[in-house]
């Protein structure tokens, strides 16, 4: 699938317990820096466009995501970095920065080229459609179990 | 002649990737002709001054751009997305 393709084990955080969408950017950032997935700036980049252009999704189910992303430019090589939260980090609406949405799953997006990797980017829109997939992510208790999950919505679909 | 729909985000690199896609398949389907343009939002007042019909974006909205905008956030999560869709598609069929 997609998504898995973009997706490291290394870069998969279940259970974090963050006080805040900083932290967590920080956390995700770091994994992909560590990877040699985004260069130097990224993170700081990336905690500049959520300010501004936060990036909070309500998916009207039990649990909410978030996608922060940055441009291209501090991107080496397109992959994803995921999280999930025991609590939830508020993060900002996309179209209404003045809403707060609490969000327990994270996918930050790396991309290196514009209007690409649109089958990943579908996939990861279809997975936050899917409220019973989300809350199987939301209580995963190792990476291995999250990519465990996201192969078999594949093998579904 | 084919209308012109915007859809703009904040790096138009991710979300408005999935919304214009999804936007290209629902006109097609549906037997309208549709441009669809990709745009940051930092860039709509630029791209605006060539003219377009409709602007579906994932960001907000910081001025009033004269012309119809519909919030697109239901092509990533699915909430409202019917309701949307039928948005878009009035607007287009004019």
């Amino acid at each position: 699938m997609p998504v898995l393709d973009f997706l490291k084990q290394e870069a998969i955080c279940v259970q974090v317990d963050s006080g805040s969408s900083e932290e967590l950017i920080r956390l995700l950032g770091g994994k992909l820096y560590a990877l040699g997935y985004v260069k130097d700036g990224f993170i700081e980049a990336t905690l500049a466009r959520e300010a501004s252009m936060p990036t909070g999704l309500p998916l009207g189910g039990e649990f909410n995501a978030a996608l922060p992303h940055v441009d291209i430019e501090f991107v080496n090589q397109s992959a994803l970095a995921l999280a999930t939260l025991t609590q939830p980090v508020v993060f900002m609406n996309m179209v209404d920065d003045q809403e707060k949405v609490p969000v327990q799953l994270v996918i930050m997006l790396a991309l290196d080229q514009p209007k690409s990797q649109i089958a990943m980017l579908q996939e990861v829109s279809r997975i936050l459609q899917k409220p019973a997939i989300v809350s199987q992510l939301v209580a995963a208790e190792t990476p291995a179990e999250v990519i465990s999950i996201l192969s078999s919505l594949s093998d579904a679909a | 002649m084919a209308k012109t729909v915007i859809v703009s985000c904040g790096t138009a690199i991710a979300t408005s990737t999935v919304v214009a896609k999804a936007i290209e398949d629902a006109c097609k389907a549906s037997g309208i002709s549709v441009n669809v343009k990709q745009c940051k939002a930092a860039e709509l007042p630029a791209i605006l001054k060539d003219g377009a019909d409709l602007i579906v974006t994932t960001s907000q909205m910081r001025f009033d751009p004269g012309i119809p905008v519909i919030k697109g956030l239901a092509f990533l999560t699915g909430v409202g997305i019917d309701q949307v869709m039928a948005q878009i598609l009035d607007v287009l069929k004019k």
